[in-house]
């Protein structure tokens, strides 16, 4: 829950996030994929979507494979999204939740900032996407 | 026998075929067609065309990234041989399946097997690969909003037909033919299911009952088994005559690749 959350940046996540290419650059391949959607034309204090999706099975726990083994759960436990290190939102997933999970908010820029998404799950799943937000 | 049936003759047999037809459905016209997508929620519709929400957009990117990759001892990538994607591949989905010498006929998933093995000496992708679905979904996302436009030729003609003669062919144990649902009923339900046209426009679709990509081949698969039928072997001819007659009967529609569909 957010509220029960300590809003300081913890030891894992650098106050200084790597600087990446702006949002539309293709990522380079890995395993792991996200879709992150930040509009284009970001104007101080004009509120705007964050449109997020995670390539990830979400695999519930619930089902078995063709040859009736349980196939083990596999699901994202956390998302959060962080402003220059500070926590703006922070979500719980749970198994119900369908696969490759669409998350959207909005926020409301006063200057350019790093936005920071960071992914977590089982079997020790980490994924952090990156935007520099320079709103006009 | 005449080689002119009498008129007599020709307006009762028009009649019982009328009848026969009536049984289908309400209406004795043909309905004009519409996409899969107009009979959803606008809450799907949105999903499918909103790429920022559309979650086949991940497969997307892989089939950008797979675009430029090197693959197999011949050491090229798509983009060797045909450039820009964007440029090369715009209306290339709209005009499968078609029929490729030495092959005979494929479907684009067929036509980008057939460039891997001859071109860059690299091994096929089995029927549903997640690579395979990706490429297919990102070279057709190049012909979306074109129209589908099955190449002419009596080869494509007779495939064609072949596919129009399994699409009214009754098969399993509900004894139902595609064309008794999707021509004669489309607009209605079946259980939940709204019964659309089936006008296959947007493949590869992102399927939410799959959670993931999947090939016409495997919906018209889910489709046999629905009606308690075997299907055919993965490598049956009659798949590919089925989506011939598919394209061919959704000509001038516009592609939608990559649907998304409940």
């Amino acid at each position: 829950m957010a509220d029960q959350r300590d809003t300081s940046t913890p030891s894992n996540v650098p106050t200084t996030a790597p600087t990446t290419a702006p949002t539309g650059a293709t990522p380079a391949p890995s395993k792991v994929r996200a879709l992150v959607f930040v509009p284009p034309d970001l104007r101080r204090g004009v509120p705007a979507q964050v449109r997020t999706t995670l390539g990830h099975p979400m695999e519930s726990g619930q089902r078995r494979d063709a040859m009736g083994q349980a196939v083990p759960q596999d699901i994202v436990r956390e998302f959060e999204a962080r402003f220059d290190g500070q926590l703006l939102l922070a979500v719980s997933l749970y198994p119900a939740i369908s696969a490759n999970p669409y998350l959207a908010f909005w926020l409301q820029l006063d200057g350019p900032a790093t936005l920071t998404l960071d992914w977590r799950g089982d079997h020790g799943f980490a994924h952090r996407e990156t935007r520099q937000l320079v709103p006009v | 026998m005449p080689r002119l049936l009498p008129l007599a003759v020709m307006l009762a047999i028009s009649a019982v075929a009328g009848l026969a037809l009536a049984q289908f459905g309400p209406q004795a016209e043909p309905a004009p067609r519409r996409s899969g997508l107009s009979f959803m929620s606008p809450a799907l519709q949105a999903l499918q065309t909103d790429d920022t929400q559309n979650p086949a957009m991940l497969a997307v990117q892989d089939g950008a990234q797979l675009w430029q990759q090197v693959e197999g001892p011949a050491g090229k990538a798509c983009v060797s041989c045909h450039g820009s994607a964007e440029r090369s591949m715009r209306g290339v989905a709209a005009r499968y399946p078609a029929i490729v010498a030495p092959l005979g006929p494929v479907n684009l998933a067929g036509r980008i097997n057939q460039c891997r093995q001859q071109f860059q000496g690299a091994a096929a992708w089995p029927a549903e690969h997640p690579k395979a679905l990706a490429l297919a979904a990102y070279v057709g996302l190049q012909s979306r909003g074109l129209p589908v436009a099955p190449p002419p030729g009596a080869a494509m003609a007779a495939l064609q037909a072949q596919g129009q003669a399994l699409w009214q062919q009754r098969l399993g144990q509900l004894n139902l033919a595609c064309s008794q649902c999707h021509d004669g009923l489309a607009g209605q339900r079946l259980a939940g299911a709204l019964i659309p046209q089936g006008h296959a426009t947007g493949y590869p679709i992102y399927r939410l009952e799959w959670q993931g990509l999947g090939s016409l081949q495997r919906r018209l698969q889910a489709c046999m088994t629905g009606v308690r039928a075997q299907p055919f072997d993965a490598d049956a001819p009659e798949w590919l005559a089925l989506e011939a007659w598919l394209a061919q009967r959704a000509a001038g529609m516009a592609v939608e690749t990559p649907a998304v569909r409940p």
